[in-house]
């Protein structure tokens, strides 16, 4: 089962390599990572997508409490959240084609971004299927390149993850 | 307010935290640090002949003592030479520091000379590292290196510190600090109550139970508890390779270690128990065998001081995070205080089983017809020479599993090996790590022609300091241990297990100022040995002939369950 676990870091030099050498070392699976300062300096928060069962995501977790730099992780996924991930695309669109991509940008609430006589290039925002569905949507022939920040997720209501 | 250089600022720290011996290894990027170990006769530092030796003998005073040892050594080179002992002390939570020197901070990253990423390579094998960035940080930063090593499961920490945060010139004010805190780092000081109680419960009604104790009740000072409960009880105790010790090795309760080597009674206890008590033990796979097959009609309860531990490889029905001898304590606290006792009826039972399976198969090797001398045999010897009391430090392959087998260890802290890592070349620098701190205990090596090879430049260091340990080389011309698992799965192709070109051992030994007994033939055992323990301020290498065909036995036949052993060549449970 996919998890997206949330983690409060240190905002220490090689904090990061410490939890990206802890998944390698442990064989733990990292579908995607984020990181970047938070509110308080001395803080960093990063989200990672892991996909194992409970046993496995219940190592990672533990793990990575272990680490010094570690402050606090919650998995996300265990209660109600909401979680979004940034995405440029850039297609090579010409004749009917740019409508097509215009008007699914649009379904999808993406924004276009970039123009060239020949190429669009949109701006997307969601969960990582709605992601996927876009791409699906637009068939991969004519996708120049894709970029995408990986997933940062949210708890919904008062929950928080803090200090 | 006193102002102290970075160099002089490593020494001072190290003194106040109490620090008496820095085993090391000079050079370039520590030559500041180097000055001002000279200019001072608080710390002693002991110069060994190769960087391994002086990791190994750091962990081996902490695992002594329990107290953090400490390992100086410079960059590149000096570094990457620590490594192994670095990750023979964190395989097993052991308490260490390792200072590692670097280069100047404005060529890190430019591949000068000795430069390696000591943060980088260690990374995985430390519990936490600490690169020096503004050189009046250093007392704060060892003063939490040895809080972290210490606390909560125990493990190695790395401080690189570059050459030029240690520049003799640029001096600032010294405080070392009493107390550190550390926002992420609260290990836990006690098991949740509810949970405990909960354990108490399913203790008192076990039928077939039995007490599985590891290193942690040893790291974690808590054999005395142990010892107490189990006899309070009157269930069986079994210890792992690291847990040796943990309770008294001639109780009539102790039915020996176990796991692919342990006795056949301790398997079978296992195997058969209703219930599992684990205390600071990690079920890995040296003990659990197939783990789809381990002791199937157990329930588990699991102490462990980290939460990590718990439910890795094999789940516990009743999880208790904390330190063994807090938890343990509130146990006894249980009994004494509870009217509940257990089974009495159930467990004379299950003795009466355990004294069944210890009548068939106690263990014992069998000496044939040949004059060879028998491993085992010498192991005895040693264990009766010593009274079972020595400090025994030991190297790894099959005379490590006879050691751990045929010597009594009645005290914990007396075993000393390299359980997790398993690394060639620990028992030697071992031995003289606990020597120079306990100078008045007998402290033997007991090692192999292997083993002894892969770091006896040391008989130098010995010479040098003094240093008069016992070394039990049980020379059976060949890697046993591989040869064995070649005999057993290989039909016998025993492929680079043999060495030929063996050093003259006792000329060896001389050569660097020592002492050396050869023995061949076991009437002659226990007079050499005898004679060699006499020798008190003498280092003695006794190079002992033994059978090389000898098998370690009991062995887990592989993916097997915890009961399916290979007794002997030809007998199979």
């Amino acid at each position: 089962m996919r998890h997206i676990i949330s983690v409060l870091l240190e905002n220490e030099p090689g904090a990061l390599s410490r939890v990206v050498g802890l998944f390698s070392q442990r064989n733990f699976n990292i579908e995607s990572l984020t990181v970047a300062p938070t509110d308080d300096e001395t803080l960093s928060r990063l989200t990672v997508t892991t996909v194992g069962d409970d046993r496995v995501v219940e190592q990672i977790t533990k793990q990575l409490n272990k680490l010094i730099d570690v402050v606090k992780v919650v998995d996300l996924t265990e209660g109600e959240h909401i979680e979004r991930e940034l995405m440029m695309i850039k297609f090579k669109a010409s004749g009917a084609f740019r409508a097509e991509v215009k008007r699914t940008a649009d379904i999808f609430r993406g924004q276009i971004i970039d123009i060239t006589p020949n190429t669009y290039t949109v701006q997307l925002v969601g969960s990582s299927a709605k992601l996927d569905a876009f791409i699906e949507a637009l068939g991969t022939g004519s996708i120049m390149e894709v970029v995408r920040s990986g997933v940062s997720g949210i708890a919904r209501g008062e929950k928080v993850l803090s200090l | 307010m006193e102002l102290l250089s970075g160099g002089e600022m490593v020494v001072r720290a190290l003194r106040d935290q109490g620090v008496k011996y820095i085993y090391g290894y000079p050079g370039g990027a520590l030559l500041h640090v180097y000055d001002a170990i000279f200019r001072q006769d608080e710390v002693e530092h002991i110069l060994v002949r190769h960087e391994q030796a002086a990791t190994h003998m750091a962990d081996a005073y902490a695992r002594a003592t329990g107290k953090a040892g400490v390992a100086l050594v410079t960059s590149g080179p000096g570094a990457t030479n620590a490594v192994t002992g670095i990750a023979t002390a964190y395989m097993d939570s052991i308490p260490m520091v390792v200072i590692t020197g670097q280069v100047p901070s404005h060529l890190i990253g430019e591949d000068a000379f000795q430069e390696t990423d000591m943060i980088g390579i260690s990374r995985p094998i430390v519990k936490h590292n600490f690169s020096v960035r503004h050189a009046e940080d250093i007392p704060e930063i060892i003063r939490k290196a040895f809080h972290i090593a210490e606390t909560g499961r125990p493990g190695p920490v790395v401080i690189d510190i570059p050459k030029d945060m240690t520049n003799p010139t640029d001096r600032f004010p010294y405080v070392f600090p009493k107390h550190v805190k550390l926002r992420s780092y609260n290990p836990v000081t006690k098991g949740h109550s509810g949970q405990i109680k909960k354990a108490f419960d399913l203790l008192m009604s076990a039928k077939r139970p039995v007490i599985y104790a590891g290193g942690g009740v040893i790291m974690g000072e808590a054999s005395e508890e142990l010892t107490e409960l189990a006899q309070a009880l009157n269930y069986p105790v079994t210890n792992t390779l690291m847990g040796l010790g943990g309770y008294p090795g001639t109780d009539r309760q102790f039915v020996g270690m176990l796991g692919m080597h342990g006795s056949y009674e301790a398997n079978m206890v296992m195997h058969h128990s209703d219930l599992i008590l684990a205390i600071g033990a990690r079920f890995d796979d040296r003990i659990t065998n197939g783990v789809d097959k381990f002791c199937p009609t157990a329930k588990i309860i699991h102490i462990d001081v980290d939460p990590a531990s718990i439910s890795k490889t094999i789940r516990a029905d009743v999880p208790i995070v904390g330190p063994a001898k807090a938890v343990l304590e509130e146990m006894l606290q249980l009994l004494k205080s509870s009217n509940k006792l257990p089974d009495a009826e159930a467990v004379k039972t299950w003795w009466a089983q355990i004294d069944e399976w210890r009548q068939r198969h106690g263990g014992r090797f069998r000496t044939d017809d040949s004059e060879k001398m028998k491993p085992q045999q010498v192991i005895e010897m040693l264990s009766k020479v010593t009274g079972g009391d020595a400090y025994i430090c030991s190297d790894v392959g099959q005379h490590q599993m006879f050691a751990a087998q045929y010597y009594k260890f009645n005290k914990p802290n007396r075993w000393i090996n390299s359980g997790g890592l398993g690394t060639m070349g620990f028992g030697l620098p071992a031995a003289m790590g606990v020597k120079m701190n306990f100078p008045d205990a007998d402290v033997a090596c007991v090692t192999g022609e292997g083993s002894i090879q892969m770091n006896i430049q040391e008989l130098s260091t010995c010479s040098q300091y003094n240093i008069p340990v016992k070394i039990i080389c049980l020379n059976n011309g060949s890697l046993g241990m591989v040869r064995q698992w070649q005999d057993m799965n290989y039909e016998s192709r025993h492929s680079q297990s043999y060495m030929n070109s063996l050093p003259d051992f006792i000329k060896l030994a001389e050569a660097y100022g020592h002492v050396g007994i050869k023995v061949d033939k076991y009437s002659d055992l226990e007079a050499a040995m005898v004679k060699a323990f006499a020798m008190k301020d003498r280092l003695v290498f006794m190079d002992i002939t033994v059978d090389p065909h000898e098998h370690v036995y009991p062995m887990q036949v592989p993916r097997g369950s915890m009961r399916d052993m290979w007794l002997s060549k030809t007998e199979r449970t």
